[in-house]
């Protein structure tokens, strides 16, 4: 069983959630996803058994020595990424999408793409069982091509060390890296916060999980930071049929728990959070097993 | 105060963060809402195409919608030999291509509108089509002050044009705040990359610290100057204070945690508008930023 765990806005509790699952479980395979940010290595500190290079995108570098400065590449950019400046022709690394058309067609060979190598995959074993992360290379593009590695990865370690449950950590975010994190999971959960902005996001994700048929269901994180918009969003959830898997309420408690790097679950193994946690987990884990049987 | 003799150059200011939620918005919503209230020329650019969230908090007079939109090539398969020079160029696996079943098209999802393909091809087969894939969205508040944001369409493989044209569309004077997207990645470079100078919006917990962390690395390479809001500043620890001090970067202001702001934040609404407290620590925020920028 593949659970994913996405928020659209970055911020409600995601990640500190997706690892109170972990210890709930207590043996999963865990895979982090949000690239751009993993932090549960951070709360984990799992041990590296591998360490994979991943290949990202390309970036195109001239070497001024052959240009002819014939002006080819600039005018057939459509990224902007190519200019001429002081009679030489710069290539920022920014702009740049790795299409490869320039080197293509410059007549003297003077441009070149390199690939991007320094984003790693890592796997290996922590506390709850085994876990997967990537780690995106500064300034690096996230196509969702490294979530897809990561989870592949995770779904090698799962048969091998026959782990039946995964859990995925999402980026933030309505983009391909989500789309990636995602597709073909058994259940979908919905982390958000009682904002405009929160509430805004979660529709927008939920589109997302409707237009690949994923049952999702909705977690409402810090629901006392505002009660009223708290009951909106679970009326909506009951006008849209959205399954609702319950809400909890704003406490520090939850930081002080990341503060020490220690899960929630962990820290107040019989507080309230706690419980309304491991209520609403097992309460999202027997429905996912009602619809896959 | 500084900011007001700034109104009439141009000054780009980034508010980022590598870690979603830790006040990105509240920090940029207020900075304008202070240059509003002083009467200093300026825009504020929502660039978090994927979850554009700022026109909660501005009243609109009125707004205009602008699509953008990118070029997808269409091959005729009538027109085409099957050579498979277009296949060969492109760097994206966007084109379906099976000879020996006279099948080729663009896979528009995949497409990154490079116009490789249009390039290689030497029989004209390949034109190309419009598609649009997000809209910038100009919201008209009152005293002429203007909110402009990108939105992406949802599945759209990168938000970063309808981001850049949201940029593009704020060609005047004076101080420009960009709200910028999460994360360290392109949606995120191409939006600082804009800027003059980059605020990073940080809270200061493991994860908080990590990220942003990652993001200096970010902007280092991008040789971007930044300055440092630590936001919730008393809950988590001071591991990112001492991170601060260490490496020198510029602390711009400290945000202690308060539940009303979050509630009162959590509807759409602006602290600097409802108390003359914190519109004097967004006043100062600004004047330090401008000092800092321009030093």
């Amino acid at each position: 069983m593949q659970i994913a765990i996405i928020s659209g806005k970055g911020g409600t509790g995601k990640s500190s959630i997706t690892a109170a699952f972990a210890s709930i479980e207590k043996n999963v395979v865990l895979a982090d996803c949000d690239v751009d940010a993993s932090n549960l290595y951070l709360l984990f500190t799992p041990t590296h058994e591998k360490e994979q290079a991943y290949i990202g995108a390309e970036t195109a570098i001239i070497d001024n020595n052959l240009c002819i400065s014939c002006m080819k590449c600039l005018e057939n950019c459509r990224f902007d990424a190519i200019s001429y400046i002081n009679q030489k022709i710069i290539i920022s690394d920014v702009a740049c999408d790795g299409c490869g058309l320039c080197a293509r067609i410059c007549p003297t060979q003077a441009i070149m793409t390199q690939q991007h190598d320094k984003s790693r995959l890592y796997s290996g074993s922590f506390r709850y069982g085994k876990m997967v992360y990537g780690v995106l290379a500064p300034g690096e593009e996230n196509s969702g091509k490294l979530v897809n590695e990561v989870r592949s990865k995770a779904n090698i370690i799962a048969t091998e060390n026959d782990l039946a449950i995964t859990l995925i950590d999402g980026p933030p975010g309505i983009g391909c890296p989500v789309i990636s994190a995602i597709a073909n999971v058994d259940g979908v959960v919905l982390v958000t916060e009682p904002t405009l902005s929160g509430f805004h996001d979660l529709k927008r994700i939920k589109e997302i999980a409707d237009n690949f048929r994923l049952p999702a269901w909705v977690i409402i994180n810090k629901f006392t930071i505002n009660e009223k918009i708290s009951s909106e969003i679970e009326a909506w959830c009951k006008k849209e049929k959205v399954n609702f898997a319950g809400k909890i309420p704003f406490d520090l408690v939850m930081v002080e728990a990341m503060t020490q790097l220690k899960t929630i679950i962990e820290y107040q193994p019989n507080g309230t959070i706690t419980k309304k946690l491991k209520e609403i987990y097992n309460y999202i884990k027997l429905n996912i097993n009602k619809q896959t049987n | 105060m500084l900011f007001k003799t700034h109104g009439d150059k141009q000054l780009k200011i980034a508010i980022a963060s590598g870690k979603g939620g830790t006040g990105k918005t509240f920090v940029a919503t207020n900075l304008y809402s202070v240059l509003q209230q002083n009467q200093v020329s300026s825009i504020l650019i929502d660039c978090d195409a994927e979850e554009p969230n700022d026109h909660f908090f501005f009243k609109s007079i009125s707004k205009t919608d602008k699509e953008v939109q990118v070029n997808i090539p269409v091959i005729s398969a009538e027109s085409c030999i099957f050579c498979d020079k277009c296949y060969e160029y492109c760097h994206y696996n966007a084109i379906f291509y099976l000879p020996s079943l006279q099948q080729i098209h663009v896979m528009e999802d995949l497409c990154h509108s490079c116009g490789a393909c249009s390039v290689a091809c030497e029989h004209n087969a390949i034109t190309e089509k419009k598609k649009t894939i997000g809209t910038v969205t100009t919201y008209l508040l009152s005293g002429n002050y203007k909110l402009i944001e990108s939105r992406v369409n949802i599945g759209v493989y990168s938000p970063v044009p309808v981001i850049t044209s949201a940029i593009k569309e704020a060609e005047q004077q004076g101080i420009i705040i960009l709200d910028a997207p999460p994360g360290t990645s392109c949606p995120f470079i191409h939006t600082v990359n804009n800027a003059d100078y980059v605020v990073l919006v940080a809270e200061p917990t493991p994860f908080g610290l990590s990220d942003l962390q990652k993001t200096i690395a970010v902007l280092h390479i991008l040789e971007k100057p930044f300055g440092i809001v630590i936001n919730k500043s008393d809950i988590g620890t001071l591991a990112m204070s001492d991170f601060i001090q260490k490496e020198n970067y510029d602390l711009l202001l400290s945000i202690p945690f308060d539940r009303s702001v979050a509630s009162f934040y959590s509807e759409g609404k602006i602290m600097a508008e409802r108390e003359e407290k914190w519109k004097e620590i967004f006043e100062n925020l600004i004047d330090k930023i401008i000092e800092t920028a321009c030093k």
